[in-house]
Order: structure tokens, then sequence, then C-alpha cells
């Protein structure tokens, strides 16, 4: 650990705190439907959009039925992305002539892109047209990012209403998360990359003849078109294979400042709208310093466990202090921890080192972010909306103590809701440790595993807290496309987008129709340091609890093989 | 009798052999399925049982091991029915007590309530509707209203009160409860509960723990600890999965040691004998709750409606001042307002003949040729009316020993009286008194304006500390006064109460109830006369007085015995109490789960990775002693918690903040790190006794 990378962690940290007010003042104008400075352009489009869907915007719906158009509107894009796939070989935008993708991964693909998740079983140059890419998985990137915010909206609205019946209309807050939030920014964003030397066009591959005389076939493409809501909507599926690895993702420490800052963006922007919403903005500061409690945590243990270097390869005087095998070797140790752990904890998966490679605990802290659910600022939307069913879990434990039914911003925690919670947070333990456990005892389920011993598990535990977290990102040496990988994660995905998003829902329409009781000296605080340790505490300890004879018999057990101490 | 005075000390050894008996009788699987996580537990412990006597039988490893982690499960089981048995046996003390007045009786029906001619019929066949006579002597066989006649009543077997109360047909003295004994006169009574759901009835019930229903606190806690319950159930069923792959075998007793420690069984004992014990605090201040919802309700109280008289104010007021007018003394005033007191036998006069002698050292006189004029609800005024002679013989009016009549009342009704207008000083005088919060008392001598004696509502001693205690509960008080705004404004100001409604009628304070639900808040109030019950029934928490009448005590849903309307704010601190001692256990059951993860999870692993011989950082001698150490260790804590389970958590009555932060430090971090000691000091004596 030194100052160097210390100070680059500090940076990024502040520059996110920065940010957030802006954004989420953005983001509060936008779903208040309020009118924002790009609306002369945006409004007709808006309206056109509404007027060709036959969507009645001022109509609001009740919880049932924004659950029901959120997962009609889902399953559809699963079916065409599906179908697209299968058919693309006969389809225009083909110019490498890439074939049609097996039903199987096919599957796997189309689901993972509409969950948010963007596990790619496959590389994307060799796999999919340039069609596929762009009307598909980009177009997904766009809407599965804005189905998340639609949701973490519908619940921010339930906490600020009272006594309603409604929490929004999902296809408004679809078309307003994608037409006024994502849109632009990705916009902007792309003409930045593409300033920096990301590609962005339509041609065939182009073929090259190395120094040594080789041939080498250098792919390309709508890249930074991608690259851009790839981030920004935590999406996190390259175009290339490598990921933001390559060159052509990622080509300078600019644009990777660019890429971390766009996880990190609208997660921590829609903590701060939610302040603005709820009336109250301290309530969001505080999601957001448990946040950032969390983070640092993360970061700074994943960095000095890095630091420490692999005893293994020390003893043989083959490698420096630091272990540098897999790591993105242009920009040092500390970015590679900084991005693994940024974007394991905002349920991105873009890479820029190979997870494979890090230090067992450095591992374990993108596995654990992971497995508490991608609510250390989270996926967009989905950590908000994650980290408030903890909320309400530790307001439910913790805020018996203050001697009143438990509370939180007004809304009484009762029954329904710690049940509905409770579904969400058994969702994704189960299809995290059901579906790993499964894949450890099924033949078809081990051949996938590359390595032996206790970092075997940690691939299996990786790629299905990966996928059920819809984070995305994988250790590499996971051989993941097997029809059985492929659809037993693709099973493992769904649960963990759609078995939390309804009972989040369900949540909402409960909240919502609740009174709101005003707030008292016997009130309990959830904004201060007193609040934010609890909350912090209840998802280390819930999370530690579920998740930690799993972790201890992969990450923990490999750490201790290299012989290191383990404190 | 039930009475606060009387204390069942915690663990009393006669209820405490009969919870053992009960505890085992709580086994019954239809029981146990009343406590999820116990009833894991139970299946827990009948698996590793079966298991057991399979190694017994057939040979295998760890048998004595084994044979003793099933014993111990079972024991955890135990531990929890006890728990629950003893809090059940506590009521049952009370409640036998209570029985005892219950005895048979004989009832005399009557057709009519001037009918004289009466059935017997057994006290228990008594429907709702039917009317009885009663006469001094006899018990009143069940709970109803006086619908004819005037009796002394000795509630003393549910109050504990000895003094007589008195019982009559209409006004807000006309309920009467079954057991209890008519002293004096006769009365007709009509019957308002059907059998077994007296009052008494439903007593009984509720301190035995018989008729308890689960609160929404209860059951929304429940689903928690069911959903945990499952989490764990999830981690457990894939552990051998992982394990197999690991490379390592682990027995089942084993894992489902972990389960068992894992769940959280502390609380999941304990939580029907929190609810049992809160209901039995409030019993023990004899305030009986028709539900435990009431009571939960009562710990999420945000407005408190308290009447003025009796409960903020003394009930009568005093003279606190003597005000003359013109160039009359105050002496004077004294003099004559102490004369026209001699007789008053109110509060209010005996209050100003004390403040007459203790100013001016006035003694009683010769009442002879004094004749008194007593109060009326007419005339508004009383007075006295003396001779010369008679007015001789007090030695402060000596030199003027003449005939006069001195009155004193209403103002407007003594000015009618005067000769000439009332005196520009004396109309500020009164107003003056009214604008102070008291009641100005005017005194005239033979058509002449003497002076204005202050009546002052004397706010109790110590209330004022008390809506302050509230205050920082975060708990709004209200005042209710028949009094005009002026006065009501004054006294609240005295008091320190938040609010004040003036001028109260029962429609007002109704309307004042629905605003305050209409803004999201809780509202209690006691009240005990039948206008009272519309606002009762609305209000969250209705405490009705039980002298109060039949219909205030079937709306309201507490009945206060000792008709103390101050004990709202010991009802509200009660129900705070439970929700807290709920949460308290919670967090230290769940938080006690981390210390068993390290005591448990080297010790499952440490064959086939012994590296892993790292987390095993409480350092326990063995794998068999670690996984023993700490199922004795859950087993033990639940009988340590029992105590605390019914006596409740410590409350001090202080803002949410600081509750949570000192909550949080004693149950989170102590639950945090109390196991690993505890497991520790097991695991030492488990292998200084070689158990393991």
């Amino acid at each position: 650990m030194d100052a160097n990378g210390l100070l680059q962690i500090f940076v990024y940290c502040l520059l996110i705190v920065a940010l957030a007010p802006f954004v989420g003042r953005y983001l509060a104008t936008v779903f208040a439907g309020g009118r924002t400075p790009a609306a002369a352009i945006l409004g007709p489009v808006e309206r056109g959009i509404y007027r060709l869907c036959g969507i009645r915007a001022g109509l609001e719906q009740h919880w049932t039925g924004y659950a029901g158009s959120l997962l009609a509107f889902n399953m559809l894009g699963v079916l065409l992305l599906f179908a697209l796939q299968r058919i693309q070989h006969i389809l225009p935008l083909n110019p490498a002539g890439v074939p049609a993708v097996p039903a199987d991964l096919a599957f796997n693909t189309a689901v993972s892109f509409v969950t948010n998740t963007d596990w790619q079983a496959y590389a994307g140059e060799a796999t999919l047209s340039y069609l596929t890419q762009m009307a598909g998985l980009t177009v997904q990137n766009f809407v599965s990012a804005a189905t998340g915010i639609a949701v973490a909206v519908a619940l921010a609205r339930a906490f600020a209403r009272r006594s309603a019946g409604t929490v929004g209309n999902f296809y408004v807050d679809l078309t307003r998360a994608a037409l006024y939030v994502l849109l632009p920014a990705c916009m902007l964003g792309t003409l930045m990359l593409v300033w920096q030397g990301v590609p962005q066009n339509l041609q065939a591959y182009t073929l090259a003849t190395t120094l040594e005389g080789g041939q080498q076939v250098i792919a390309q493409g709508p890249v930074a078109s991608q690259m851009m809501i790839k981030h920004l909507g935590t999406n996190g599926g390259g175009f290339f294979g490598q990921n933001a690895a390559h060159p052509f993702e990622n080509p300078t420490p600019l644009t990777n400042m660019v890429h971390m800052i766009a996880i990190f963006a609208i997660g921590a922007g829609l903590t701060n709208a939610f302040g603005r919403m709820v009336g109250d903005m301290r309530q969001g500061w505080a999601l957001l310093a448990a946040m950032g409690v969390l983070f640092l945590a993360g970061v700074l243990a994943a960095y000095w466990a890095e630091s420490q270097g692999n005893p293994a390869l020390s003893a043989l005087g083959i490698a420096g202090p630091v272990n540098l095998e897999g790591k993105e070797v242009r920009f040092g140790i500390a970015t590679s921890v900084l991005f693994a752990v940024i974007t394991t904890a905002a349920s991105c998966g873009a890479v820029i080192a190979m997870h494979d490679s890090l230090m067992p605990l450095a591992g374990m802290v993108s596995l654990v972010n992971m497995m508490l659910g991608e609510i250390i600022v989270g996926g967009v939307g989905a950590g908000l909306y994650g980290m408030l069913l903890f909320v309400v879990l530790a307001v439910f434990i913790a805020g018996l103590m203050v001697g009143r039914t438990p509370e939180y911003l007004g809304k009484k925690v009762e029954a329904r809701e710690v049940k509905l919670a409770l579904v969400a947070v058994l969702a994704l333990a189960s299809g995290i440790l059901g579906l790993a456990a499964l894949a450890t005892v099924l033949p078809a389920g081990l051949v996938s595993v590359q390595d032996a011993g206790p970092h075997g598990l940690s691939e299996i535990l990786y790629a299905y807290a990966s996928a059920a977290a819809n984070n995305g990102s994988a250790f590499a040496g996971f051989g993941a496309n097997t029809p059985y990988q492929n659809a037993m994660l693709g099973l493992g995905m769904l649960v963990g987008r759609f078995l939390v998003i309804v009972p989040v829902l369900a949540i909402a329409g409960a909240l919502a129709a609740k009174k709101t009781v005003p707030a008292s000296a016997g009130t309990l605080p959830t904004h201060g340091v007193l609040f934010v340790g609890l909350l912090v505490g209840v998802i280390v300890i819930v999370g530690g609890l579920t998740f930690f004879p799993a972790v201890a018999l992969g990450p923990i057990a490999e750490h201790l093989l290299t012989g290191a101490a383990l404190f | 009798m039930i009475h606060r005075t009387q204390e069942i000390s915690l663990l009393d050894g006669r209820i405490a052999l009969q919870a053992l008996g009960a505890a085992f009788r709580k086994l019954a699987p239809g029981e146990l399925a009343r406590k999820p996580v116990i009833f894991v537990t139970a299946v827990g412990a009948l698996l590793s049982t079966v298991l057991f006597l399979r190694t017994l039988l057939a040979g295998g490893a760890h048998t004595v091991v084994i044979g003793q982690i099933s014993a111990w499960l079972w024991f955890t089981v135990l531990f929890a029915t006890f728990a629950e048995a003893i809090a059940e046996g506590r009521g049952k003390a009370q409640a036998a007590s209570l029985r005892r007045t219950r005895a048979e009786t004989t009832a005399r029906r009557i057709a009519s309530p001037d009918a004289s001619d009466w059935v017997a019929v057994p006290a228990a066949s008594l429907q709702a509707g039917d009317l009885v006579l009663v006469e001094a002597g006899e018990v009143i066989p069940g709970d109803g209203d006086v619908v004819a006649g005037i009796a002394t009543v000795d509630e003393s077997a549910i109050t504990g009160e000895s003094a007589p109360v008195i019982r009559e047909s209409g006004g807000d003295r006309s309920a009467v409860t079954g057991g209890t004994r008519v002293v004096s006169d006769r009365i007709v009574v009509a019957i308002t509960a059907e059998p077994g759901q007296s009052f008494l009835d439903r007593m009984i019930g509720l301190v035995e723990g018989a008729k308890r229903q689960k609160t929404p606190n209860e059951i929304a806690l429940d689903i928690l600890l069911v959903g945990m319950t499952i989490v764990f159930l999830l981690v457990v069923a894939t552990l051998p999965a992982f394990a197999h792959y690991s490379g390592a075998v682990i027995p089942v007793v084993f894992l489902v040691a972990l389960l068992v420690t894992l769940i959280p069984t502390t609380i999941g004992g304990l939580l029907s004998a929190i609810g049992i014990a809160g209901m039995d605090r409030l019993v023990r201040f004899n305030v009986i709750a028709k539900s435990g919802r009431a009571v939960e309700a009562a710990g999420d109280v945000d407005t408190l409606l308290l009447d003025k008289t009796g409960t903020i104010t003394l009930g009568n007021r005093q003279a606190a001042e003597f005000i003359p007018v013109q160039d009359v003394s105050e002496r004077d005033l004294a003099e004559a307002a102490h004369l026209a007191s001699l007789a008053d036998d109110t509060p209010e006069g005996r209050s100003i003949v004390a403040l007459a002698r203790q100013r001016f050292g006035l003694t009683a006189g010769d009442p002879a040729g004094l004749t008194f004029v007593p109060f009326t609800a007419q005339t508004r005024m009383s007075g006295v009316d003396m001779d010369a002679a008679g007015a001789a013989g007090f030695a402060e009016v000596q030199d003027r020993p003449r005939s006069s009549s001195i009155r004193k009342g209403a103002p407007d009704a003594v000015l009618a009286l005067l000769d000439q207008r009332a005196p520009r000083d004396l109309t500020s005088a009164v107003e003056r008194v009214a604008k102070a919060g008291g009641t100005p008392l005017v005194v005239a001598r033979d058509g002449r304006a003497l002076g204005v004696v202050f009546l002052k509502d004397i706010v109790k001693p110590g209330i004022r500390e008390r809506f302050q205690t509230l205050r920082a509960m975060g708990i709004r008080t209200v005042m209710i006064t028949g009094d005009n705004a002026m006065t009501a404004a004054s006294i609240a100001a005295e008091a320190g109460v938040d609010d004040f409604l003036a001028e109260a009628t029962p429609e007002r304070k109704l309307e004042l109830i629905r605003a305050e639900q209409a803004k999201g808040k809780l509202v209690a109030m006691c009240g005990d006369g039948s206008n009272d019950a519309p606002a009762l029934a609305q209000a969250d928490v209705g405490v009705a007085m039980n002298t109060g009448t039949q219909a205030a005590r079937e709306a309201g849903n507490m009945v206060d015995l000792d008709s103390d309307p101050t004990k709202l704010i010991e009802i509200v601190m009660i129900g705070k109490q439970l929700l807290m001692s709920r949460g308290a256990l919670t967090t230290f059951s769940i938080a006690n789960d981390a210390a068993k993860y390290f005591a448990i999870i080297p010790a499952l692993f440490v064959a086939s990775h012994p590296q892993l011989q790292a987390l095993n950082v409480m350092g326990l001698s063995s794998p068999e002693s670690a996984i023993l150490s700490a199922i004795i260790f859950n087993a033990l804590v639940i009988v340590a918690l029992i105590p605390l389970a019914l006596r409740g958590v410590r409350y001090s009555p202080a803002g949410a903040a600081s509750l949570l932060r000192r909550n949080l430090l004693v149950y989170g971090l102590g639950g945090l790190a109390a196991p690993f000691a505890g497991i520790k000091a097991i695991d030492l004596l488990v292998n200084a006794l070689g158990l393991a």
C-alpha cells in the first residue's frame, strides 16, 4: 500500500461524493415529471413514444400493475434477444459472418442482458454480429438499467407518499430513465471516449501482419457507444472478451477514470435523489455513508491483501513484492484493485484485471460484495432498493429497542414488509448457495471448474454469486459455456433479479398505502452515525452469517493455504 | 389480592416447580408448532437422538459427544418451554387468587326494576340484559350497570382498595363489577356481560396467558425468526455439498448442532414469555388490558390526552390571595370571607378559612347568632347572616356590632346583589384572576363589594417533570378542560403541557382525536363518563376508569382499577418496555451467531483443511468440545435470560437516539462479545470434566 494508491482511492471517493448531489437533483427532477434542460428536444420525443405505444402517461399504476408491466416488458425483451441471436446469421450488419448462437448460450445471454447482469459466457467479437450487439445488447443495456432505476424510484415514491394507491407508471418511469438520464449522458460520454481513441465504426475486422510476420485479426466496431452505457448502466458486458482490459475499450487513464466514475454515478446519485424525494436530504446521505463505509472497508482490505504479494511466488524469488499476474499492468495494482472492488460493489461486472488472479482475500472482497446483494452503491436502482431492503430489516431488528413499532421515514415496518424483505433475501441466498451447491455435486457442474482445491470452489461460488446478484464478472478459469451452466446461471440471474424486484414493488405498494407518522423525539433517528453503524452492522452480520461457511471453504481456506496469516 | 404491593419473586420456588412440569407438557407437537424456531430445534433434537441410538447400537464415531449433543438439544427445547411455563405460572398465581372471589353465588333475578318478586338463579347462568336485585351484604353476581337505587360497594376484591365506593343509577358511577360486595342499601343491576365474558373472567384469562393472542409486532417478529431459520436451513443444507467438494465429511448431528446454534433460539424461546410477562406487569399495576395489541399500541403513542381536573391539577381549587377593592383593607376582606366560609364544607371553603387564619391569625368564634346560607346551583353563592349579638361574639368584628349579611360567590351572581355599580377595580381584579388561570370569588357585605378571593387550580406537584419526561420520549401532551381558553392557557403553561383543548365537549374531544389520527399519530386518553365512550373507542389506547360507567369500560381497551388517570404514563412505559425487550433479545440472539461460527466452522473442517485452525480464535481444545460448548452455551443462555424476559429490559425515559445507543451497546455489542467468553469458559469446563 503506498501513498499514490491511497490517493487514487481517496480522490475517486471524493469525486463520487461531489457528483452525487448534482446527479441526485437531476434524477429527482426527472422522476417528479419536472422540466429538465433537455426538455425542448426530448419532450416531443417522449410524447411521441407515449403516443406510439398507447401509453397514458397521466395514469398511475397500483404496484401489481407496475410489477406486471415490468415483468411483461422484460420477458418480451428476453424473447426478442433470444430470437435475434438465433437468426443473426441471416440478418444484415454481420461483416465477420458469425453464425447463429447455440440455443443454451442464446438463452443465457438473453437473460443475462435483460437482468442487467451482462454475464458473458462467450467472447463478443467472435460470437455476435454488429446487429445483435447494437439492436440487442445495447438496447437491453439501456432498458435493463432503466428498469432498475424505475423500481428504485417507485420504492422511493412509496416512502414519500401517504395513503396512496399507486406507485407510478412503469412505462413513464422507464421512458424517462432511458430518455432523460441514460441517453444524454451516454451521448456525451461516447464522444469523450471516441476523442480518447475508442473505435466507433461498422467496419469489417482488420487483418494485420505483426512484427514477427504473423497474422492478426484486429476486431473493432461500434465500441464507444456500448462502453458508456456498459458502465453508466452498471451492465458490464464488454464489446470484447477481455472487457475493459482491452485497449480499445479502455485506452487511457482518463477513460479508466471516466469508466469508474460512470459505474457509481447514477447509483450514488439515486441515494441523493431518494433523500430529495422523501423530503430529507440527510436520509440520502446516510444511505450513501453506509455504502461508503462498506466500500472503503472492501477496497482497503483488497488493496492490503494485494500489497502483501504472493508468498508462493516470493519464495521462489521470481516475482517482486506484488503479484502482477492478471492485473492491468498499465494502471498498476491500486487501480486494478479499485476497479475490481467498484465493479463488484456496483453490480457492473466490467473488469480491467482478471478477478481469478486476485489474491484470495482480494478475490473474497469481490465475492462478498456480490453476496451482500450488490448494495454498495450497487446496480443502478438495484443498489438503492437492495439497500432499502436491508434498512427494513435493520429497522425492524433494532428499531424495537427504542420501544416503538419500528418505522422508517414515518412508515411503520410491519409483518408484511418484513416478510417481503425476507423473500428477497432468501431469493438471493438460494440463488447463490443453492445453485452453487448443486454445481459442486453434479458432474455436469463440476466439469466447468478449472482449478483444484479451495480455488475451484471459489470459481463456482463466484459464478453463482455473480449471476444471482446480477453482476456479470467472473473468475476467468470457470468454463461457463456449457449447457448446464448456461441454463443454471440463467436461472440464477432470473431469480436474483425478479424474485427481488417483485417483493420490492410489493413493499412499495404496502408502504405507499400507509399513513406517515410524523417524527418526534421518540422516533428512531435514521440519519445519524448511529443508524449508519447499525445498518452496516446488520448487513455484515446477516450477509456474514449466510455466507461465512462457504467463504471459509473457498477464499479463506485458499488464503491460509498460501501460508499467510489470517490477521 | 392483586395489588401493586404484592410482588412475586422472579423465580419463586413453587412456581418454578410447577413450571417444570408444564415445560414437559408443552413438548406436545401442537404446542411446539406455535413457536417455529423451537419446533425446528425439537425436530433437530429428535433426529440427533435417533442418530445417537443408531450409533450406540451399530457403533460409530463420536458416540459420547453425539449423545451429549442430543441431550443438550432437548434441554434447549425444554428451557424454552420452561420460560413460557414460568411466565404463565406467575400469571396463574394471580389468577388463582382472583378465582377465589368468583365463588358460586346465587342471583336474585327480577322481571323489572320495580318488581318485588324474584327468582333465585345461579350467577353463572345470567345472560346480558337480565335484571338482578342486590342488597347489603350480597355479592354482585356479574358485571353490569346500576339501573335503580344507590349503594356503597366494597370493590377491594378487584382493586385492593379497602374504602367502599358509591354506585348509583344514572350519572357516571353506574358500573359495577361481578365479585364485588354491596355494603349498604339495595340496587338493581342490569347484567351486561355474557357468562364467561365477565371482567373477572377476562382478567383471569389474560394473566394466565390462555387467551393471549399474538400481537401484530409479535407476528412480524415471528416472521423474521422463521425467515432467519429458513436462511440458516439453506446454509446448513448446502454445507455438505461444499464440504464434499472440499473433501470433508460432516456427521449429520454436527450439522444439526450448527443449525440449532445459528437459528435464533434465544428470542424464539423467550418471545412468548416476554409477552405474557408484559401483561403481567400491567395487571400488577392494577390495569386490565383487553388485548395485548392495546399494550403494544401504548408504546407507540404520540399524543396523550389528559383531563385537567384530577390528572393535572388536584381535584379542588384553593384560595391563594385576597384582593380588596376601593378602600377596603385586606384584613377586612379576609375577615368577611372567613366568616362566610366557616360553615362551608367544600374544599374551596375550607381553603379560604385556612388562608385567612394563616395570614391574619383569625380564630373560629362562637357560631351562635350566625345563620349560614348554603351554596345552591340557583344562587351560585353562599354566605352568612348574623344579628348584632352574634356578630359581637367575634373579636374581629367587635367595632361593628350590628347585624349584617355576607355573601361570596360567582362574580355575576354577587354583583347582582350590590347597591351600586361594581367598582372599576373589582372588575379588573376579577379579570386578573381569570387570566391567571384562577376562579374569582366576589365577597360582598350588606350590598357593598369588599373584594375578590383568588381561587387557584393547584397543579399537582411533580406533574411538570413528568410532562418533561414525556416530551423527551417524544410524546405530546394535550390538556382537556371545560374551562375557558384564558384559564386553560394559564394552567397549561404552569403544568407544562404541550397543548390544551379549552371548553371541551365530548364532540370536540372526538374531533381532536380524529384530527391527530389523521396526521398519523396514535392517541391515548382516559375517561370515565358515558359521554367519554365515543372518544375512548376512537382513541388507539383508551383507558377507562373503573369508577366510570359500564359504557366507558366497554369502549376503552384498558381499564384502570385504581381509577388514576396519571397511570396512562406508566401504561405507555410498560408498552415501550415490552417492545424494547423483544428488540433487545432479538438483537442479542442474532449477534450471538458470530461467535458460534468461529467455534463450529473450524471444528467441522479442521480435518480436511488444517489451515482453518486459524479461525479457531477462541482456542477451543478439540472439534468435539467446540461443538458441544457452542450448543451448551446456546441452551444455557435461554435460562440465563429468563429473568430479563420476565422483568423486561431496563427502561429509562429518554429520546429514541439515546435509547438506541445504549441498547445497541448492551445487546448488540454485548451479544457479539458475550458468547466468545461464554463458549470458551464452557470449553474449559467440558475439558476439565472430560466430557469431550
